[in-house]
């Protein structure tokens, strides 16, 4: 089970701001992305945006990064803070 | 966070900050360095075009501090600094009130400048931070600008050249 999260415009956009997501693992984030969409294809226009970030457990990674079980992966917009 | 030095501060906070005080813990018993260099960023009253009144700062609570102790880790690899203080709020802010501090304490300037400058340019990218700006015409989230991006090559292009 991985848990996922989402923030910002993104968590607004798909109206959620996480769920658990079963998959089999080890997997990689653009996987994660593919099962999302799937699984809920009304993101697309969103989830799918190119300029997205994820992160898994914390750190920031790209799409090719791998996850595990239980581990947590966020996808959030480009970050603005300073 | 456990930091090397117990003059070191890393902190996100609703609360705001006094530059004063946080001036005084970098230099407080402090004579092996000569140069202080710190940043501290506002909420201004117009951006991208429109009229703000106010902003809220959305983070990710579990991933917040761990990013930005990575960028202060890299920011001591890099230069030799001494003390480090980095303050960044979230939640509801409203004009002319104080985001963010980073201060840098050093032997030498060049070292406290270039180290503080870093510090911000990694932050502004890597750190998740979100803005919501509040404007006359509606709120909205705030767009990452182009001059941002390129503030990381510039130290990646140092990157480069330093051997």
């Amino acid at each position: 089970m991985i848990n996922i999260v989402f923030f910002a415009q993104l968590r607004e956009q798909l109206k959620s701001d996480g769920l658990q997501l079963d998959i089999p693992t080890p997997c990689t984030v653009k996987e994660v992305q593919v099962a999302l969409l799937e699984q809920n294809p009304q993101w697309s226009d969103f989830l799918s945006n190119p300029a997205l970030m994820c992160a898994v457990n914390q750190d920031m990674v790209q799409l090719e990064a791998q996850v595990s079980d239980g581990n947590e992966v966020a996808f959030f917009p480009p970050v603005t803070g300073g | 966070m456990n930091t090397d030095c117990p003059y070191d501060l890393l902190s996100v906070q609703e609360a705001d900050f006094d530059v004063a005080y946080e001036y005084a813990q970098l230099r407080d018993n402090n004579s092996q360095d000569g140069a202080i260099v710190f940043f501290s960023g506002l909420v201004r009253d117009f951006n991208q075009g429109q009229d703000v009144t106010g902003l809220f700062l959305e983070h990710y609570p579990a991933m917040t501090e761990k990013a930005l102790a990575g960028i202060i880790k890299q920011a001591k690899a890099r230069w030799p600094i001494n003390r480090v203080r980095l303050i960044h709020r979230v939640g509801q802010l409203y004009l002319a009130d104080q985001i963010v501090f980073v201060g840098v304490s050093s032997s030498h300037r060049e070292a406290a400048f270039e180290a503080c400058h870093f510090i911000m340019d990694y932050l502004k990218k890597q750190a998740p931070f979100w803005k919501k700006e509040t404007t006359q015409k509606g709120d909205w989230w705030v767009e990452t600008l182009e001059k941002d991006e390129k503030a990381l090559d510039k130290w990646q292009q140092d990157d480069s050249t330093d051997s």
